[in-house]
């Protein structure tokens, strides 16, 4: 089961229509696939639901994404951040929308939607604004929220090392939701470090399985900060 | 009135010192994120930052250093202690929840005599980041709260009732502030440190519940004048 290697970003995206609802993984600068969120500007899409952690920082990624008129809505844990201002800029102008899902909620909706699952229950906002309109569950005499899944007609992941089955390596802390993101769309696109060839990556050191994975490209990353 | 008490570092280093030999310990970011260099690396304590590091080691002073990748959930360059490993956010949180942490260290606009916790928007913001304090709040064994004692305005931020969006009922253990150090229990809040030069009565002014003097404080009150404060 050889995956579709394309040859750039914007080749990957191709099929993407406005209107979808988009997983983009990352957390802060760290596994953002940015080449591909690049691409979705390039392409101008629009009225896209983008399910990320974070709203981007400056001009760059999510809040490019935003500020090229692509989003109409956010899900998201932390839309207000200092280093980001788009965000807050459209939102006060009421030309984006946006849903505010703890992080570890935000986590556990996208896992369940990959495991096929049809939610779960957790303690965490029991009480708070998001519990409004949710359904308290008790368990042995403690209350959860029912939480649903949150999936996603695409998924954006940015891996280190890709194969021709479309195995996947992440690095350090740029794992964070691009493992559980590459379970939960129908279309999962990927960027990658670097491709290597079959039989290089450990079977063992493999995160995500390539039957999860459509199509793939590889970019060297641009280093932003100076070796230590 | 301005009271002058414990700067930021003497709140970092006094958080510092409650957290035990071999503790799993979850920083948020902010205030938080100042304790670690303070932990000596005997303690052995495992550092977890919700972006899906375990073993995290403290920021580095140079930002331009470091590796991209490698980041606190503050967004700067920390370290990986050996040993440390990454895991993805849903494990990252299932950690969190699982009662694994003991004890998370946040920041709060607001906490209640009852230990409720308001730390993720302002009454006033139409939004808020909510981040993982919610999942935190609700998952750790202890809350240890870091905050200044009042707001800008003076207002108390410990109140008998949470004014603010909450962020989790009844979560607080403890509240490490500039003026002093409190506990969260069934009886009460109760006193357990005040910052040097201070009095009970001092504390006592800038915050809405009535305090409970703990054991080291019983006697200590303008008469008999402050005594020092072991950091």
């Amino acid at each position: 089961m050889k995956k579709k290697r394309g040859s750039s970003a914007a080749e990957l995206i191709e099929d993407m229509f406005d209107g979808a609802t988009v997983l983009v993984g990352g957390f802060g600068h760290a596994g953002v696939p940015d080449l591909l969120i690049e691409a979705v500007c390039e392409r101008g899409l629009k009225a896209l639901t983008i399910v990320t952690n974070n709203s981007g920082r400056g001009r760059t990624g999510i809040a490019r994404l935003i500020e090229r008129g692509c989003v109409a809505k956010m899900v998201c844990s932390f839309p207000i951040a200092k280093e980001g201002y788009v965000f807050k800029e459209w939102y006060a102008a009421g030309r984006i929308g946006v849903e505010v899902v703890p992080q570890g909620t935000l986590a556990e909706r996208i896992r369940c939607a990959g495991a096929g699952l049809g939610g779960f229950l957790t303690p965490t906002g029991v009480g708070t604004d998001v519990a409004r309109g949710k359904k308290v569950i008790e368990v042995n005499g403690r209350e959860y929220l029912l939480e649903v899944p949150l999936r996603g007609d695409f998924a954006l992941i940015r891996a280190d090392a890709v194969d021709p089955r479309g195995n996947l390596t992440y690095r350090m802390a740029a794992r964070n939701f691009n493992p559980i993101m590459a379970m939960a769309a129908d279309k999962v696109l990927v960027q990658a470090n670097r491709e290597v060839a079959l039989g290089e990556i450990d079977a063992e050191a493999i995160i995500t399985p390539g039957l999860y994975v459509d199509s793939y490209f590889s970019a060297e990353p641009v280093r932003r900060a100076k070796a230590a | 009135m301005t009271i002058k008490g414990y700067n930021k570092e003497d709140i970092a280093r006094r958080v510092a010192a409650e957290l035990q030999p071999d503790w799993v310990v979850n920083v948020g970011i902010g205030m938080p994120l100042t304790v670690l260099p303070f932990v000596p690396a005997e303690r052995d304590i495992i550092f977890h930052s919700e972006n899906g590091i375990i073993g995290m080691g403290p920021e580095l002073a140079d930002p331009t250093l470091g590796d991209d990748d490698l980041l606190s959930a503050g967004k700067r360059p920390v370290t990986l202690i050996p040993g440390g490993c990454f895991v993805h956010h849903a494990d990252s949180f299932a950690l969190a929840r699982n009662g694994r942490l003991d004890a998370t260290l946040l920041g709060a606009y607001q906490v209640s005599e009852s230990g409720d916790l308001a730390n993720w928007r302002l009454p006033s913001a139409e939004l808020g980041s909510i981040g993982g304090a919610m999942d935190l709040a609700v998952g750790a064994k202890r809350v240890l709260v870091l905050m200044t004692h009042v707001g800008s305005d003076g207002t108390p931020k410990i109140v008998k009732t949470i004014s603010y969006p909450l962020t989790a009922q009844r979560c607080v253990t403890k509240i490490f502030t500039d003026l002093a150090v409190i506990s969260v229990t069934s009886a009460g809040l109760v006193l357990e440190e005040i910052a040097p030069g201070l009095t009970i009565e001092d504390v006592q002014g800038v915050t809405e519940p009535k305090l409970i003097p703990g054991e080291r404080l019983q006697f200590r009150s303008k008469e008999s004048g402050p005594k020092s404060v072991a950091l």
